[in-house]
């Protein structure tokens, strides 16, 4: 039975488009109260006073918390995944505006509401600074000191540092970039930035804290749950088991929902009122949670005149607003592959995470990968044009082949570069003939291509259960949140243990009941967690046989579990439990080289190509065609990938084309889906979504991850196309109808007046 | 806070209560255990709380509860209420139409109401009827193919 490899329509399908999905959203218990923050209106200040006698005289309100109350609580309110910079409410300081400094509590949210509006707050205000570029000076300082958390050994040489904004640097030198540079026949320089965008799922972040006896259980929409338990645990210095984590269906994440988010308030509030607290945060208030790095990204590159890229210079400076979440990861293990897909001998690479005064950046649908992408890929497709090579051929020319070295030193294994690349050229009929328009309407193409290393080392734990009868249940710690976890692993155990997929059952994250996973991040989870739920089926197939022999069947049949049981135990009684643990090897980069010949279990490669339209007069952009492509292993459940590549490439049009944090003494000015415009139906140009073939061999049956690689060729693919079609270069998102505008003005020499 | 008494017709049964004139229909709902209609972001925007009040699709965040008085309310639980699921749900399923799902209820009820209006819809009606509903893991492709495998079926009215 073939249960692998069928596009079959996800397990949940039912209750979503009923309406009877359960979310976190959703949750009301017995007693609860609901919590709503009172929310710094100054970017960076101390804290003078905070006014919240009318607030707590408001009928109605339970109670008015602060910082000093959670200090009570908690003596080091402080949390992150990466550094324990972020406190629970704002203790002496705020370090941007929308940090939570109090919070009130009512039984009836509107009136949490109305006293969070009688609360009043002074503040000493100090200087901010908003971009990347001077926060590399220490002029203005973030942090007075900086605080890793444990978890991540190469941190600890930061602790305690003092009078700078710089949370990690990440180095790496290969060969001898400056000699190769006074060899090439040009050396070419660009400067590309990205804007600070955000998720916005459509669940915006709830989390609901309960305590009970012995235990505190947390409901929340979090991507990662065995995380927060253990940072929940930290916080109170309690042991693991007395948090309990609960995740239903999330409605949606992208990275936002990573780490602790607002758990951790939900949780302190919860044990000072010993009461169930919802924390469910609006859609505005997302706009001061978590975001997408700002980034500046310079790059330099020496080529010769045959094509041949013999350098590249990287810097990259990520924004990361005030508090560090996940950022030195992204500026380290996105900025190894910030080079691009390409086979260069002298490498250097600068990766800084820097602190600012704006809302925190931590994973947004690829890690960083797509605001590298966005600046190589147009630098690659500059160097092609600048030797007039035509940009697939260049490519072709410069890409990384299987078992060349990549700049860390470790070898392509399992990444069709190539493939994809082909794929994107084949369905964009690259080598006809293109009508490049005439008038007021020309016409352009252009693809790009990116790829991504997976977050390393990383576990993840399955336990699967055999009843009885053979129905079988999957308890892991993934959290589908419709890039179709569930299903996948389903017809992984289905297959394993020769069943009906519509036979397994799978329990959402439990920490009392499932088990530990690093999370459902940086696609991940298909190849982590599906590695760890096939050993454990194969585990249960092994110890049903074993079942079998103890019956006394005979060995050397295939004999349904049904019946094993009921011989073994003369009735439908027992259970089989199978598991098991994956983790792949890794061997962290080199603290001065950056080298390391094992920086990733797998490569995940995407690439897109467009065609599009702009209007001479208006400088409005139109899409007429986006092909993406992208190596996905040997897909579990084809039709769900082809969604994954299509939802990702979608999302990252928005980024493209229109979403944008716009800040005012910072302060976000369009904090709203009426302001800040993502794509709705009316955006969707004609699309392909191809599934290239390929296996990863150390993948479960082949597969890897793909929720983030149609993310990839999106943005440089459309910039690039532009400069096909009217000869100018955006170098830096969004691409707006004004900024393509001044960018045509400029080169007929008749720039637009500035704002 | 004062209260004030509504009646009205919540997915074929005649219902009252009491209710405080601030509240929104998203919060009228929950009172009667009904979740599939969800506020997002609160300015009638995503559609994710799409309700039918008499035969219109109206944004339920946007909507104040006393409003339905007397008034004929469907929700997303009302199309499977005998247990058969709508052809809108079912082609929503066959074309793989969401995934987080969190926005599906709304898109279900306003395909449920495009397609009473406008039984054989062109692009153009689509995309014109669904521009009030946002996906955030952009499941529009799918969503666009599921209203036109619905429209080749005939659809069973939302409020029946």
């Amino acid at each position: 039975m073939n249960q692998v490899g069928q596009s079959i329509p996800r397990l949940e399908v039912r209750a979503k488009v009923t309406g009877r999905a359960s979310y976190t959203h959703h949750v009301q218990l017995p007693g609860m109260l609901y919590g709503k923050v009172f929310r710094s209106t100054v970017p960076h200040g101390r804290i003078r006073s905070v006014d919240v006698e009318a607030a707590r005289a408001l009928p109605g309100v339970f109670r008015v918390v602060t910082g000093a109350d959670i200090k009570k609580l908690i003596p080091e309110p402080y949390y992150g995944p990466a550094f324990h910079d972020q406190p629970i409410l704002a203790i002496d300081k705020v370090c941007h505006v929308g940090e939570p400094v109090a919070a009130v509590l009512a039984r009836d949210p509107h009136v949490a509401e109305q006293a969070v509006q009688l609360i009043s707050a002074e503040y000493e205000e100090l200087p901010a600074v908003y971009d990347e570029v001077a926060a590399m000076q220490p002029d203005i300082v973030v942090h007075d000191m900086l605080k890793p958390a444990g978890t991540f050994a190469d941190l600890k040489h930061l602790k305690g540092r003092t009078n700078t904004n710089i949370s990690l640097d990440y180095h790496l030198k290969r060969g001898d970039t400056e000699a190769a540079f006074a060899r090439a026949d040009k050396v070419i320089e660009h400067t590309f930035k990205t804007q600070q965008c955000l998720h916005l799922p459509f669940e915006p972040f709830v989390a609901v804290a309960e305590p009970g006896d012995g235990v505190l259980t947390v409901h929340t929409s979090n991507q990662t749950p065995s995380f927060v338990r253990t940072e929940i645990a930290r916080l109170f210095g309690w042991p693991e088991n007395k948090v309990r984590v609960k995740v239903p269906h999330l409605g949606g994440g992208f990275g936002a929902k990573v780490y602790v988010k607002v758990e951790a308030l939900a949780a302190a509030l919860a044990m000072l009122v010993r009461r169930p607290v919802k924390i469910a945060l609006t859609m505005e208030e997302q706009f001061y949670v978590i975001t997408k790095h700002p980034t500046t990204f310079r790059i330099k590159s020496g080529v010769n005149k045959d094509g041949k890229v013999m350098a590249r210079a990287c810097e990259v400076l990520w924004n990361g607003g005030a508090y560090a979440d996940i950022g030195p990861r992204v500026t380290q293990k996105s900025g190894f592959t910030a080079p691009g897909p390409y086979d260069i001998e002298n490498i250097s690479i600068d990766s800084y995470a820097l602190y600012t005064n704006r809302t925190p950046a931590g994973a947004l649908r690829g890690f960083g990968i797509p605001q590298l992408v966005w600046a190589y890929e147009s630098h690659t497709d500059l160097l092609a044009r600048e030797l007039g090579i035509d940009p697939v051929e260049f490519r072709r020319k410069n890409i990384l082949r299987e078992g060349r070295e990549q700049a860390t030193g470790t070898a392509m294994k399992d990444a069709a570069i190539a493939e994809v690349l082909d794929a994107v050229a084949k369905d964009m009929n690259w080598n006809a003939p293109f009508d490049r328009g005439s008038g007021t309407v020309r016409r352009g193409r252009g693809i790009a291509i990116g790829f991504k290393a997976s977050i390393s080392p990383t576990t993840s734990v399955a336990i699967v259960n055999v009843a009885a009868d053979g129905s079988t249940t999957l308890y892991t710690s993934t959290v589908d949140m419709g890039q179709g976890s569930d299903t996948a692993y389903a017809l992984m155990v289905a297959e394993v243990l020769d069943m009906d997929v519509q036979n397994v059952r799978i329990v959402h994250p439990d920490t009392d009941v499932t088990p530990y996973d690093m999370g459902t991040l940086g696609s991940r989870s298909l190849f982590h967690m599906g590695n760890a739920v096939r050993l454990a089926a194969e585990d249960a197939r092994t110890k049903l046989r074993a079942l079998a022999t103890e019956a006394g069947l005979p060995e050397g049949t295939n004999y349904p579990p049904a019946e094993i049981f009921k011989k073994r135990y003369g009735m439908q009684a027992g259970n089989v439990i199978g598991t098991a643990t994956y983790v792949p090897t890794y061997k962290s980069p080199d603290s001065k080289t950056g080298l390391s010949d094992n920086v990733t279990p797998f490569w995940m490669i995407g690439g897109a190509g467009v065609e599009l339209e702009v209007d001479t007069e208006t400088g409005a952009v139109r899409i007429t065609r986006l092909v993406n492509a992208a190596d996905c292993g040997k897909p579990i459940n084809p039709g769900v990938a082809r969604t994954q590549l299509s939802g990702a490439a979608i999302m990252q049009l928005g980024f493209t084309l229109s979403e944008d944090m716009k800040l005012d003494g910072g302060q976000v000015t369009n904090a709203s889906l009426a302001d800040y415009r993502i794509p709705g139906i009316a955006d969707i140009p004609p699309m392909t979504n191809e599934l290239v073939e390929a296996e990863q061999h150390s993948g479960p049956f082949g597969a890897k991850g793909l929720g983030e690689s149609g993310t990839f060729g999106v943005s440089p693919a459309i910039a690039n196309a532009i400069d096909d079609a009217v000869g100018v270069r955006i170098t830096e998102l969004p691409i707006t109808a004004e900024a393509v505008l001044r960018a045509l003005r400029a080169k007929q020499g008749r720039p637009l007046e500035d704002e | 806070m004062s209260t004030r008494t509504i009646t009205f017709t919540l997915n074929g049964q005649p219902v009252s209560t009491e209710i405080e004139p601030h509240r929104n229909l998203v919060e009228l709902l929950q009172r009667f255990d009904l979740f599939g209609a969800r506020e997002s972001c609160g300015q009638g925007l995503c559609g994710c709380c799409t309700v039918l009040v008499d035969d219109k699709a109206v944004s339920g965040c946007l909507y104040f509860a006393p409003w339905v008085d007397g008034k004929t309310v469907n929700t997303v639980e009302s199309l499977d209420a005998e247990g058969a699921l709508s052809i809108v749900q079912q082609a929503f399923i066959d074309c793989g139409a969401f995934q987080c799902g969190f926005c599906t209820p709304g898109f279900v009820l306003m395909v449920h109401q495009l397609l009473k209006e406008h039984p054989n819809p062109s692009d153009e009606d689509i995309k014109h009827y669904l521009a009030g509903n946002l996906c955030r893991c952009a499941a529009y492709p799918e969503i666009i193919e599921a209203v036109k495998v619905a429209a080749k079926s005939a659809v069973k009215p939302a409020a029946a």
